[in-house]
């Protein structure tokens, strides 16, 4: 039996004192030792996205990331992003366009849109498809997530950027 | 080797060569090969796991007497956002726009990339033709020393590197390209983002007139180590590169892979890409 330690840490904004095997993975801790299951364990190898969380304001895949590494950390899963007011009309966009089928991916490209239309506001469809690169749908074949994640980039009102992270 | 025991964050390069000193330590950085290849059983975690993420020393970059420092904790990401990198060291630059994902570029180190040592690793290639030399760090006599190894010497098989059980990589050093000097790189793979290199290519040199000088290949995944490829540099240095040039190199090229067939390419489709590929990325960085 692995040794464990002791760590501290801010999520959604509260502050967590937690004691976590050595090995954990941070996506084990969310889900088994917190409860905070809308973070999706997909492939445990960072290929599919649905585990997507943000630390210190930058998407990681979770499932990448050991626990014990989230001491003095400041961690948002989507339980976070979905009380924000980005979060909630990321949401609405999402049903609006009918970007959700079986959802399992919902939540990790909700946590990448969110962040991506923080960091690149008024971000268009090249932006958001290289944004959403880490983050697999077996089901919509992306069109209706594009068009959720641009409306709700549209939405935030913020002027189009100039340059893009778009491959050329 | 017992399981893990405990996970250690020291807060300076000093107490991290300590502990690696006394030994039984697997290195954390990043930890986007550590954990899935610890999970698989690739890698079987020593007792002690080390994050390095508060080691200060091995974070930044920066020039100094025209070489570029940069700490192997740099990640990916912040490789892309440097405008150091982005203008002076560009073919390293386009390896990180090609690099996995947003979430894994934010994640994955420099250092952890070098360390890991695949042969289509992709910062491993421009960084060869960048003639980067790897710093490492160790703490034999109760004080820290580095020693530099040419990436060249670095590399030593799939996963395997000069690096000692007791050293650190604690940075690369470039040295700073001349402001003329063009650089491309290409990674052939069948998506364009999350993909590894079923070949890579990075081409370095200068233009003098119609000539090319000082001109650097490597190629990844195409040998047990990302490889620089010194008899095709040979067929193009001095020359205009033109179309007999560039089959000349192109052939050289044939005769310094090795590669082999796996699930990304036959070891055929590998040497049709570098012969074919190679001509290509050589005229696009001239704009021929």
């Amino acid at each position: 039996m692995p040794a464990s330690c002791d760590i501290a840490f801010t999520l959604n904004g509260v502050k967590r004192e937690l004691n976590v095997p050595a090995g954990m993975s941070a996506l084990e801790m969310l889900r088994d030792k917190l409860g905070l299951t809308g973070t999706k364990y997909g492939c445990g190898e960072g290929e599919c996205g649905a585990c997507t969380i943000l630390v210190d304001g930058r998407s990681m895949n979770s499932c990448l990331l050991f626990a014990a590494d989230c001491d003095g950390r400041e961690l948002v899963t989507i339980e976070g992003v979905a009380t924000t007011p980005r979060g909630e009309r990321l949401r609405d966009a999402f049903v609006a366009n009918g970007a959700v089928q079986c959802g399992f991916c919902t939540p990790g490209l909700m946590v990448q849109a969110s962040n991506l239309i923080e960091r690149q506001p008024g971000a268009g469809e090249a932006e958001i498809r290289r944004g959403i690169e880490g983050n697999l749908c077996r089901c919509t074949g992306y069109r209706k997530i594009i068009d959720a994640i641009a409306s709700a980039a549209g939405a935030a009102g913020a002027p189009a950027k100039e340059g893009s992270h778009g491959r050329g | 080797m017992g399981a893990l025991e405990t996970f250690r964050a020291p807060r300076s390069l000093d107490e991290a060569a300590e502990i690696l000193r006394t030994g039984n330590v697997t290195v954390l950085a990043g930890g986007t090969d550590v954990m899935p290849q610890s999970r698989i059983g690739k890698l079987k975690l020593q007792p002690v796991l080390m994050s390095l993420r508060r080691v200060p020393e091995l974070r930044g970059i920066r020039e100094e007497g025209g070489v570029v420092r940069l700490g192997a904790l740099v990640t990916i990401s912040e490789l892309l956002e440097s405008a150091l990198v982005r203008e002076r060291l560009n073919v390293l630059w386009q390896a990180c726009d090609h690099f996995a994902s947003d979430q894994i570029r934010n994640a994955a180190t420099l250092g952890g990339n070098l360390c890991n040592a695949s042969p289509a690793g992709d910062t491993l290639v421009p960084l060869l033709a960048l003639d980067a030399r790897a710093v490492l760090a160790s703490k034999p006599n109760g004080k820290v020393l580095e020693r530099r190894v040419p990436l060249a010497e670095f590399f030593t098989g799939p996963g395997r590197t000069a690096r000692t059980g007791a050293e650190l990589l604690a940075a690369v050093e470039v040295p700073l390209p001349p402001k003329d000097a063009v650089g491309e790189f290409y990674k052939h793979g069948t998506r364009p983002g999350l993909d590894i290199a079923a070949i890579a290519i990075a081409f370095t040199a200068r233009r003098e007139g119609k000539v090319l000088r000082s001109v650097r290949v490597a190629f990844g995944a195409v040998a047990p180590t990302p490889i620089r490829a010194p008899r095709t540099e040979a067929a193009l240095e001095g020359r205009a590169p033109d179309e007999q040039t560039l089959e000349a190199a192109a052939s050289a090229a044939l005769g310094e892979v090795r590669p082999i067939s796996d699930v990304r390419a036959s070891d055929w489709y590998r040497r049709e890409l570098i012969h074919n590929m190679l001509k290509r990325v050589i005229t696009h960085a001239c704009k021929l």
